[in-house]
């Protein structure tokens, strides 16, 4: 019991962190996007790297703020994902700025493994949720609240009158009622 | 704390200070997701209207969910929770002498009504002009003021509310049902919001015997419009969630199901109504609903977070989309703020009408007493949890996670701590 509570506390712990982490990436490639470019070597780069950093900003307040990380976690590892292709695509031999290529490679590719670790961690949290929810189903099967079967009890209220200011619109009412 | 001693019967004059500084337990909310069982002082005569109730049940609500998890704006550190209570007349205002006597039972209505100005006459209880004691507050919010509200935000009057051994009850000359000491505190409780909640959606759809009537959310409120429904006669019910105890209580009542995790809301309505949708369509979930995989859900949440939207409006947009032409949309649930994305053009388009708003409780609960006393309904059904006060921070988390089955949180605060099917939380006892 202890053990998933800290698994699960760690987790968010994490998410967190990545939250953190998320917001000043996003901040410094919103606002320093040609410092970025040109130390990856990125010609005309800057409106990708201002666009990656909005991305990161959201994910980074979503994970901040909201009370359930998973789907920010899930958009996180999607970016990563993005951000690996990208670079991928800026390593060149004609960049000069290939070392520092490999370095921001070597980064990303540490933090998609705590994402997918993460976002791996927070799934199977909801879909033990589910299972549990499955699972432990309490029989409610008899609680009807009416003394007889519910076809039974069909219509036992007619005789209730619906006030006039409850009454759907007389134009709208169906054709002959 | 002698607390017999500090109650014993008595008729109060007119602005009496208090006779002693006796304290009392209530859940308190300071923060959100922080709700402690705490010792405050009792309450006494403010007001020549006012009586004091001793509490012997009370429940927490789902919308008492909106305010623990910080939903709804308003909210101030040491607010007494609770909008759903019944118990004993233990004190009475000179001004309420003529309606309740010392040892009357009553059940408490969530709405203050004054009785008087021009909406209580009409029977629109829930938007009593007068009762609001933080008027000018609701109107720059809501644009006019609504009733005053037990234990809810101080938009409507920052009350205290019942999740407390005493209340007080202003307006209480008008503010109460009595109920027969025939019956037992599970069977009338509800008569203070749920039922009459459930039984006012149901009524705003004025249903006809060829009506399907689909109802989102199979929590109380949805619980109460489903036997509502039913027993107002219409063809067929359908209720939608995805917590299966929820829906097998849903099915027992003679709803069918859906289960929205396993199968399309949309889909699945239009299937069984022959693809022209249900006439009627009842939202009993509010401005926190959970649908999970629907862009609209995410795009809510993630605009929640960063506090440009207060509500998650997804069962409205589903509604609006659904729903047959010319059909009818009844919200019963509670929302607060602003919403964004929603579809209406299909609501214009459609020529549907929709009826909200808080309960007028006390416009349906004689009729709704009655039906109680020939057993044409039992609304204790869904209690599924009894427990004492001094458990309630923990079941509100168990509620609000829809953990071990919990439906309804059925509340004596006259129990003492009552662990019974220990999972290692706080459970109280399963009913």
């Amino acid at each position: 019991m202890n053990a998933i509570a800290m698994d699960h506390k760690t987790t968010r712990m994490v998410a967190q962190g990545l939250g953190w982490f998320s917001l000043g990436l996003g901040i410094t490639e919103v606002f320093a996007p040609r410092a970025v470019s040109r130390w990856l070597g990125m010609r005309d780069g800057e409106q990708l790297v201002q666009s990656y950093g909005l991305r990161e900003m959201a994910a980074g307040i979503g994970l901040l703020t909201s009370q359930n990380p998973r789907p920010w976690m899930i958009a996180r590892t999607g970016g990563d994902a993005i951000d690996i292709a990208t670079l991928a695509a800026t390593f060149r031999r004609d960049n000069p700025k290939n070392v520092n290529v490999g370095i921001a490679l070597a980064a990303v590719l540490g933090v998609t493994a705590v994402d997918a670790v993460c976002t791996e961690r927070l799934c199977r949290e909801k879909v033990h949720a589910v299972e549990r929810r499955r699972r432990a189903v309490h029989d409610y099967s008899s609680r009807s609240g009416f003394r007889k079967p519910p076809h039974e009890m069909r219509g036992a209220a007619r005789d209730f009158e619906v006030p006039r200011d409850f009454r759907i619109p007389e134009p709208l009412r169906p054709w002959g009622t | 704390m002698g607390k017999e001693q500090d109650r014993s019967p008595r008729i109060a004059t007119a602005f009496e200070q208090p006779a002693s500084e006796s304290h009392m337990k209530a859940l308190v909310w300071h923060s959100p997701k922080d709700v402690r069982c705490d010792e405050v002082p009792d309450p006494t005569i403010e007001d020549p209207r006012d009586a004091i109730i001793k509490v012997t049940s009370c429940a927490i609500c789902g919308s008492d969910l909106h305010l623990y998890d910080g939903y709804m704006p308003g909210m101030m550190n040491g607010d007494v929770l609770g909008h759903e209570c019944m118990g004993e007349v233990v004190e009475v205002g000179a001004g309420a002498r003529g309606s309740l006597k010392v040892g009357d039972r009553v059940v408490v209505p969530f709405t203050i009504i004054c009785g008087e100005c021009e909406q209580c006459r009409r029977g629109n209880f829930s938007v009593c002009e007068r009762t609001n004691r933080n008027k000018s507050m609701a109107d720059k919010v809501f644009g006019h003021t609504t009733a005053g509200l037990f234990g809810y935000t101080h938009l409507t009057g920052g009350y205290a509310g019942g999740q407390a051994e005493y209340i007080r009850v202003p307006f209480a000359d008008k503010t109460h049902i009595k109920v027969p000491k025939s019956l037992p505190d599970e069977q009338l409780l509800f008569l203070s919001d749920i039922l009459p909640t459930g039984w006012q959606a149901a009524v705003q759809c004025d249903i006809q015997p060829t009506d399907t009537v689909a109802i989102w959310g199979c929590g109380p409120v949805g619980q109460m419009a489903i036997r509502s429904a039913i027993l107002l006669g219409a063809k067929e019910v359908i209720a939608i969630d995805c917590i299966p105890e929820r829906l097998s209580m849903a099915r027992a009542g003679g709803a069918t199901i859906i289960n929205f995790e396993e199968e399309s809301t949309v889909e699945r309505l239009n299937e069984i109504t022959h693809g022209k949708g249900p006439e009627k369509c009842i939202d009993a979930v509010g401005l926190e609903a959970h649908a999970t995989a629907t862009l609209d859900s995410m795009y809510d949440k993630a605009k929640q977070s960063v506090m440009l939207e207060t509500d998650r409006p997804h069962v409205l947009r589903e509604m609006m989309y659904v729903c047959r032409p010319a059909g009818v949309l009844s919200v019963a649930g509670v929302y607060g703020g602003l919403l964004d994305k929603i579809p209406f053009g299909a609501y214009m388009n459609k020529g549907l009408t929709m009826r909200t708003g808080q309960t007028h409780v006390n416009r349906w609960t004689d009729d709704l007493l009655r039906r109680i006393e020939e057993g044409q309904i039992d609304p204790s059904f869904v209690i599924t949890h009894k427990i004492g006060l001094e458990d309630g921070p923990e079941m509100y988390k168990t509620f609000r996670d829809k953990e071990d089955g919990c439906v309804k949180v059925f509340i004596s605060p006259g129990r003492s701590n009552g662990k019974a099917n220990g999972n290692g939380a706080a459970r109280g006892a399963m009913v």
